[in-house]
């Protein structure tokens, strides 16, 4: 997939220079695109580290575990399926934390345990229970708090106020996660009824 | 409430910080050290993302600079209209699900063309930031417990990636008005 994407913007790139006659242009833009693509990587460093940092020190003082705590509520009414007492529901509440915080490293190893666990109450060993699919909604939309890697991108373009986007992010990503587990709810019971 | 949420916006950072930092410090957890322990791997993290960050950036920048991406915005234009959503960010909203670094090339040539301040800018960031990468997502998660049949899965993140982008117009709208001409 990743592949016809990229073969896509620089195929269609080129045929469009072509026509247009923008060739130069084009030579400029594969030069100064890596040099960005370096400077890009190079400049997160500081954001990442810094917040990688500060993680560490969230995980190690219990911060994690203290928001799934608060969120069991939720896991629960998510994930009707699940045992509450389930290694399954502490997985699942560890990762939906550590997406809340913006730890995106820390969330994906916890939310691939939490699907291994999941598959071990999963009757049909090669199809998504629910409890997968709402996983997997929940994180697709991922609710964030904290956007540090965008945040980064614009101390970078020199940014006057560059947390100015939490606000609007927090706004936009609640209601896009909201969705996200309507529409699994939606078809989940739209499933249901095809099987009838 | 825009003002309460703006406040906490520019509170958050500071706040979020000292409050880690004092949990810490209260439970007993050596935080300097614990600090430099995780900041150590940001190093490596960042530079990881250097061959994905060249790879997309060329691209991007090529499908820009030859008049492509102005091709496809103009196409898209009038179904954008309908839906609200500014054609310059179309390019970046339809890569948003498949690539996280594409998008994110993508957003920092509106940076670089409108500014990070500008409406398109701060709506560029809301759409980078407030979803993730939805087929990445599906491919590692059902992948690793090798799960073949995701059912609705794709339809549902998918149409949730719709909704953010939606939602992230929604919001900038609500934050900063609408729209100016340029």
């Amino acid at each position: 997939m990743i592949d016809v994407i990229w073969l896509l913007l620089f195929v269609s790139g080129v045929v469009t220079a072509l026509a247009t006659g923008r060739v130069d242009g084009v030579s400029k833009a594969i030069i100064g695109g890596a040099e960005t693509g370096v400077e890009l990587s190079i400049g997160l460093i500081s954001v990442i580290s810094f917040w990688l940092g500060l993680m560490s020190i969230a995980e190690r003082a219990g911060i994690v575990n203290g928001l799934a705590r608060i969120l069991k509520p939720v896991g629960t009414f998510l994930y009707p399926s699940v045992p509450p007492d389930h290694p399954a529901m502490g997985a699942i509440l560890m990762n939906m934390s550590a997406n809340l915080l913006g730890v995106g490293n820390a969330a994906t190893p916890l939310g691939l345990k939490a699907m291994a666990e999941l598959q071990k109450l999963n009757p049909t060993q090669d199809t998504a229970s629910d409890a997968m699919c709402t996983l997997l909604a929940v994180n697709t939309a991922s609710i964030t708090l904290i956007p540090t890697t965008v945040i980064a991108v614009r101390m970078q373009y020199g940014s006057a106020n560059p947390t100015a986007i939490v606000g609007t992010t927090i706004v936009a990503t609640a209601m896009g996660t909201l969705a996200a587990v309507v529409l699994d709810r939606w078809f989940r019971v739209w499933s249901r009824r095809g099987e009838r | 409430m825009q003002a309460l949420i703006a406040t906490l916006s520019a509170w958050i950072l500071p706040l979020l910080v000292t409050v880690i930092l004092v949990t810490g410090f209260v439970r007993r957890v050596p935080i300097y050290n614990a600090f430099v322990d995780g900041a150590k791997s940001g190093f490596g993290t960042a530079i990881r993302l250097i061959p994905h960050l060249i790879a997309m950036m060329v691209a991007v920048s090529v499908f820009q600079a030859s008049g492509a991406m102005n091709g496809v915005v103009h196409v898209l234009t009038p179904v954008l209209r309908w839906l609200h959503i500014p054609p310059e960010v179309a390019p970046m909203g339809l890569l948003r699900p498949i690539s996280g670094v594409g998008s994110l090339a993508f957003m920092t040539h509106i940076f670089e063309t409108k500014g990070p301040d500008s409406w398109l800018g701060q709506l560029a960031s809301t759409m980078q930031a407030a979803s993730d990468t939805t087929l990445y997502i599906i491919t590692v998660y059902f992948g690793s417990v090798g799960i073949r049949n995701i059912r609705y899965a794709l339809k549902v993140g998918l149409l949730a990636d719709l909704v953010s982008v939606l939602a992230s117009v929604l919001a900038v709208y609500w934050f900063m008005g609408p729209m100016p001409a340029h």
